[in-house]
């Protein structure tokens, strides 16, 4: 009944210096299906991929493409074979066009030119059907760093494609994407199946792996757990078969005792950088006013661009001369004049990006904790390394940074290990006010949970927390009130009593029915 | 059915693997690879006798001087490509100023490390304030205190012979400055500037390892971003980081002075890429955020035996250059991380 199967991975395994990452796992792919991997980070999801996309190229166990044995040494041999990668980060070259890009590494020639001369018209027609196909109405010819990120992905897909590509591996695509550019990716996909493309579907959303998922295989601690059908596995039962143990409540449930007021912003503006003053679109947050009482957890929700990164980036300081509005915290005025100044007030602030602008690597797990707050463990400007360690200590044993001494890099913990070091660094800094942009991005289950644990525990403690999370559930599940941002301003205000992902969706495409 | 499941061996021992991570055992092997080089062409036991050694070092101290700067630089991320001319411009400025117009010698010393701590700062704020590619800004610096070093010298040598009215040359007094700093100690087994070149690495370590600001650099290096919006001022790091290194330079210009007994407006081209090879090979990376002090000692070692070595076997200076090319290249794959 079923169609001859595409793809089969037969008991695969995999270590890494004689630690077993992949023990024993197997999968196949269909024809024409999206076939959602899940598990925790950790679990091997990236591994069994890699492995996939012949990246890795010593592992246990066989793998088979339409019945026939399949050895891959190289992505490239991956390619031909009509395998594709799609990776989190993106492999495009931002500085040549989209045609470039697509047939990179695989031009087309003109014919007696001995493979020298890039046959530019014929490119031109291909990359120009292939985009076509996926929706994608850009001229080809800019550099392709100029295009929002989703249109970069979907040239990333063209790009698979133009090797006539039969699986794509898709990891997290929709992390950098905002609603509507989600549904467009959804609407390619969707596409891509009717050709019978076969999809491995990496997402730590739940609401995509029902969305668009016909079959789910869950890996947890490298091994397979179980694989079903999507419209077979109720969402207790995935989150049970991922992390092992029944959640009963995702979200912690509390009652709020809001003390006084912590922070309030007036008129608060973010001008885009290098905008001239003259230009429409001047400004990336435009006449914001909000308060935050102690003990609240303030939701600001928007799609991408719609300002509310950019609204916490300005109120910390990030680009103080960009900023116009007042400031005032626990009723005094407060200037923004840049990071240091803001810390000494009392701000604390998790960037969205924690590689590039949260972490820094190559330096140990305590040097990461102690930075923002390195005064209070070096008098006189010499460093005490036995308090920093204690500082280290209490703050890792206070989150439960798990899986590494202080004194080891930050670059070996997993995902939601490295956001409790960040988190830890700015809970060091003693902040009256936590802005707080997608702390729990990329990072698995069972830390989410942590996460949402040591933020009820701050609120308690009398911080204040203005919090952004572009998963909806997320927000409304811990916001006591939830702020909708949509072109730089305020488009509605919710209670977290009347908060529906419908209305907030709503609003944050710029449906201001609610005001 | 073909036996596939078999895992497939990895290559070579991860033990070994291990051991060569460690970044110093990396940066002593280069070391030691040269010291054996050393005890095999020994040129009849000239490598044996401790004079060998104290010359080696010597030598080496005027650019290890400028390589403890570059250090700094480089754990920022940066480079400095105007140390060799800050240099010369200041062992001639320290030769007008004791030779010519008779300044205190400490004076002078003073003076000098202020034009090169000026230096460093100049380069260093145009990095920091306007963003400015830290290769071109001290590319810069470089042709600008070169051309300063030849304009107070008029283009020549400053030296203790003086043009008398007469057309006949008298020579002034060296001061005592000179004898003392270009002197050896310990019973003569060790030069003075070995001692100051010492002192500079200790300086550093001081500041990488034990002072706040030594960690902010290291901050800046690996994550600018991450290590501004985590309150470190990250601009007057870099100034500091160029400040520093021009002051390094400073020192070498007059220790350069000292022992040529004149202010060569010529002296140190090309010493700032000895220092950066110095620095490279001891293992700190030009990507920044890593790297220690140590390494560069070992660096400089590496490099000063090397040369030595070559020439206690009367190789030819093209045949030295070849020869150091090959091994800076050697060195520095030995030093990459095997992934």
């Amino acid at each position: 009944m079923a169609p001859a199967m595409l793809l089969s991975m037969r008991h695969i395994g995999k270590s890494f210096s004689g630690i077993p990452v992949l023990q024993d796992v197997s999968l196949d792919l269909n024809p024409g299906e999206v076939h959602v991997l899940a598990g925790e980070n950790g679990a091997g999801k990236t591994t069994l991929i890699k492995i996939l996309a012949g990246v890795h190229r010593d592992y246990q166990g066989i793998m088979e493409l339409e019945g026939r044995e399949l050895r891959l040494h190289s992505p490239h041999d991956a390619a031909k074979e009509g395998i594709s990668a799609i990776h989190q980060e993106m492999s495009l070259v931002g500085s040549l066009s989209a045609i470039d890009n697509i047939f990179l590494g695989r031009e087309l020639t003109t014919r007696f030119s001995a493979g020298l001369l890039i046959d530019c018209a014929r490119q031109r027609r291909r990359a120009a059907e292939l985009c076509s196909m996926l929706g994608l109405d850009i001229d080809l010819r800019r550099p392709v760093d100029e295009h929002a990120i989703s249109v970069r992905y979907r040239i990333e897909i063209a790009k698979a494609l133009a090797c006539s590509a039969r699986i794509l591996i898709m990891d997290e695509p929709t992390g950098a994407l905002s609603g509507p550019e989600v549904d467009m990716l959804f609407e390619v996909i969707s596409q891509l199946k009717q050709r019978g493309c076969a999809m491995v579907y990496i997402t730590h959303r739940m609401e995509e792996i029902y969305r668009i998922g016909d079959r789910i295989t869950v890996l947890r601690d490298g091994r397979r757990i179980g694989t079903a059908l999507a419209s077979g596995l109720p969402e207790a039962e995935l989150i049970r078969w991922m992390i092992g143990r029944e959640i009963a409540t995702r979200f912690p449930t509390r009652r709020i005792e809001t003390g006084r007021e912590r922070l309030r912003v007036e008129n608060f503006s973010v001008a885009r950088p290098g905008a001239a003053p003259a230009q429409g679109a001047r400004w990336l947050v435009q006449d914001v006013s909000f308060s935050v009482r102690a003990g609240e957890v303030l939701g600001l929700a928007g799609l991408q661009g719609s300002g509310n990164s950019a609204l916490l980036a300005g109120l910390f300081g990030a680009c103080p001369n960009a900023v116009t509005g007042k400031a005032f915290l626990d009723g005094r005025p407060f200037q923004v004049r840049g990071p240091r100044n803001s810390i000494q007030h009392r701000l604390a602030y998790l960037t969205n990006d924690r590689k590039a602008s949260g972490l820094i690597h190559g330096m140990s797990i305590a040097r990461n904790i102690s930075l923002a707050s390195l005064q209070a463990v070096s008098p006189w400007g010499v460093l005490r390394e036995q308090a920093e360690m204690e500082m280290a200590d209490r703050q890792m044993q206070s989150l439960a940074v798990r899986g590494a001494a202080p004194t080891q890099e930050v670059r070996i913990l997993s995902g939601g290990n490295q956001q409790k070091v960040l988190l830890a660094k700015w809970i060091e800094t003693r902040p009256a006010v936590l802005l707080l942009d997608e702390p729990t991005r990329g990072i698995d289950v069972g830390a989410k949970q942590e996460i949402y644990g040591l933020m009820q525990k701050w609120v308690a403690a009398g911080m204040a927390i203005v919090l952004i999370a572009s998963e909806l559930q997320e927000l409304i599940g811990l916001a006591d009130r939830i702020l909708v941002m949509h072109r730089g301003r305020v488009s509605a205000v919710f209670s977290r009593e009347e908060a529906t992902r419908e209305k907030i969706l709503r609003a944050a495409m710029g449906d201001s029915w609610s005001n | 059915m073909v036996k596939l499941n078999e895992p497939v061996a990895r290559p070579g021992p991860v033990a070994r693997d291990n051991l060569l991570r460690t970044p110093w055992i990396r940066a002593l092997s280069a070391l030691l690879f040269v010291f054996l080089l050393g005890l095999i062409f020994n040129a009849d036991g000239a490598f044996f006798q401790w004079g060998t050694h104290r010359d080696m070092l010597r030598q080496i101290s005027v650019i290890g001087i400028l390589a403890c700067g570059m250090t700094l630089v480089i754990i920022t991320a940066g480079i400095d490509l105007g140390v060799g001319s800050v240099l010369g411009l200041n062992a001639v400025l320290f030769a007008l100023l004791c030779l010519r117009l008779g300044w205190p010698p400490l004076l002078a010393a003073g003076a000098c490390l202020l034009v090169g701590v000026s230096c460093g700062a100049l380069a260093g704020s145009v990095i920091a304030r306007f963003n400015m590619q830290p290769f071109i800004a001290t590319l810069a610096t470089m042709v600008f205190a070169r051309g300063l070093a030849k304009s107070i010298s008029g283009g020549e040598k400053v030296s203790r012979a003086v043009l008398q009215p007469d057309g006949s040359y008298g020579y002034v007094d060296l001061p005592q400055f000179f004898q003392r700093i270009d002197y050896r100690v310990f019973g003569g087994n060790l030069a003075v500037v070995t001692l100051i070149f010492l002192a500079c690495i200790v300086i550093c370590w001081v500041l990488l390892a034990k002072l706040r600001w030594g960690r902010y650099l290291y901050a800046v290096g690996a994550n600018e971003e991450a290590a501004r919006l985590s309150g470190v001022p990250t601009r007057l790091v870099k100034l500091l980081a160029y400040g520093l290194s021009g002051a390094f330079a400073a020192v070498a210009g007059i220790c350069q002075a000292v022992q040529e007994q004149q202010g060569d407006p010529e002296a140190g081209a090309t010493y700032e890429l000895s220092a950066i090879a110095m620095v490279v090979i001891g293992g700190t990376s030009l990507t920044g955020g890593r790297g220690q002090i140590g390494f560069t000692l070992l660096g400089t070692l590496t490099i000063g035996y090397l040369e030595k070595i070559l020439s206690i076997n009367a190789v030819s200076e093209a045949g030295r250059l070849i020869l150091t090319g090959i091994i800076i290249v050697v060195a520095v794959l030995l030093q990459r991380k095997n992934e």
